[in-house]
């Protein structure tokens, strides 16, 4: 939490020193995620067809002390962002003069589960849709007001805290909408190519190799239950399309768009991938 | 930035004598003044440099802040309380605002 160079090299010297003594592995820890009294479900059975026995959260992944940060709602900076989110959401914007609340009432009620119901099936727009690009639609055609622009601080913020209202629910996709089963196969197609000078896939790192450190960082199974996520790195809320475009520029490779078919058909799939663990939103990582 | 908003957590009781936990966070940037903006320019410091805490006037625990410190600043301390009283905790910014709150605690 001191000068953040200092910690990076901190943790790379005691990454080197774990990896000299235990080779580049290091299994996840077995530690209950308790949020406010409430047990999250970190570890469980993967849904049918999943390649992994079992999903693990990311949470099992990280440090003690990052655990902890996220462990205790007080501490988490995340939460700064529920927080500057429920501003928003109960705000007027657009020249409609409507706030979410007009309509949707009281958040903690009318938003319960949709964190964890999402990306749904847009049979307007003929495909997928997320929070964000929800949240965009009800604004454009609702409240007369701009659609924000991709990580805009408002769109973060208020994602953060629509997915906070979800807390601990497990995380489902109905792929039986639309044609979101012919999304789903290209997001898995995509979760298995490789890409990038590094010649890498999705399923390189998070399927394959997950556990076992990549340089200073151990790899988690990449699910997708705790974004937006507040990164430490980033001393930020990050949301699930800037993470995707980091992790493709990490291989050496041009990424595509934030909400572009292939990252909508990613978030689809990642999401399968995720069944059943809590959303964890706004989860703390490292 | 958004306007710094301080929160703490404290407990609204306690025995006499008994040690209590403090929780503190301010939302803040801390801007280091050693990074350069998308212009080349250096983006000028904007940090929380003192954080004080007193409790019925007297101090309780205070510290210099330096660039160092990451965002969203969090400070965690103990107290011992006799009395029912006041606690004040105050953050000084560079910019010559102070953020502050008070929080009342009763001892049985």
């Amino acid at each position: 939490m001191l000068n953040k160079n200092f910690t990076t090299a901190t943790i790379a010297f005691a990454v080197g020193s774990v990896m000299a003594i235990a080779g580049a592995t290091a299994e996840p820890v077995n530690d209950a995620l308790v949020i406010d009294g409430e047990t999250l479900i970190t570890v469980t059975k993967s849904i049918e067809g999943h390649p992994l026995d079992e999903v693990r959260s990311g949470w099992l992944y990280r440090t003690k002390e990052t655990r902890e940060l996220e462990a205790d709602s007080f501490q988490n900076p995340g939460m700064l962002y529920v927080e500057r989110g429920e501003e928003i959401y109960n705000t007027a914007d657009g020249k409609a003069g409507k706030s979410c609340a007009s309509c949707h009432n009281d958040a903690t009620a009318s938003m319960k589960g949709v964190g964890a119901s999402y990306p749904k099936w847009d049979a307007d727009a003929q495909r997928p849709i997320n929070i964000e690009l929800r949240i965009n639609k009800c604004r454009t055609e609702n409240m007369g007001a701009t659609p924000y622009k991709f990580d805009a601080a408002d769109q973060k913020a208020l994602t953060t805290y629509i997915k906070h209202q979800s807390l601990g629910m497990p995380v489902t996709v109905d792929l039986s909408k639309g044609k979101l089963q012919n999304w789903w196969e290209r997001g898995n197609k995509l979760y298995y190519s490789r890409t990038g000078q590094l010649d890498l896939s999705c399923a390189s790192c998070h399927e394959l190799n997950n556990g076992k450190y990549i340089r200073a960082d151990h790899l988690s199974q990449g699910n997708v239950n705790g974004f937006p996520t507040y990164r430490l790195k980033q001393a930020n809320v990050v949301s699930l399309h800037n993470r995707f475009r980091g992790c493709i520029r990490d291989t050496r490779a041009e990424y595509p768009k934030a909400f572009s078919d292939d990252l909508m058909a990613l978030e689809v799939y990642t999401t399968w991938r995720s069944s059943g663990l809590s959303v964890e939103t706004p989860a703390v990582r490292q | 930035m958004a306007k710094p908003k301080p929160r703490v957590k404290l407990p609204k009781s306690a025995a006499a004598g008994e040690v209590i936990t403090i929780k503190t966070l301010i939302s803040h940037k801390m801007e280091s003044g050693q990074r350069k903006g998308k212009d080349g320019k250096i983006i000028p410091r904007r940090i929380i440099n003192k954080f004080t805490c007193e409790f019925n006037g007297k101090p309780v625990f205070t510290c210099d802040i330096e660039p160092a410190i990451s965002a969203n600043p969090y400070f965690e301390f103990s107290a011992k309380v006799m009395e029912s009283g006041n606690f004040k905790f105050a953050w000084l910014d560079d910019n010559g605002e102070t953020y502050s709150i008070d929080r009342p605690i009763t001892v049985k």
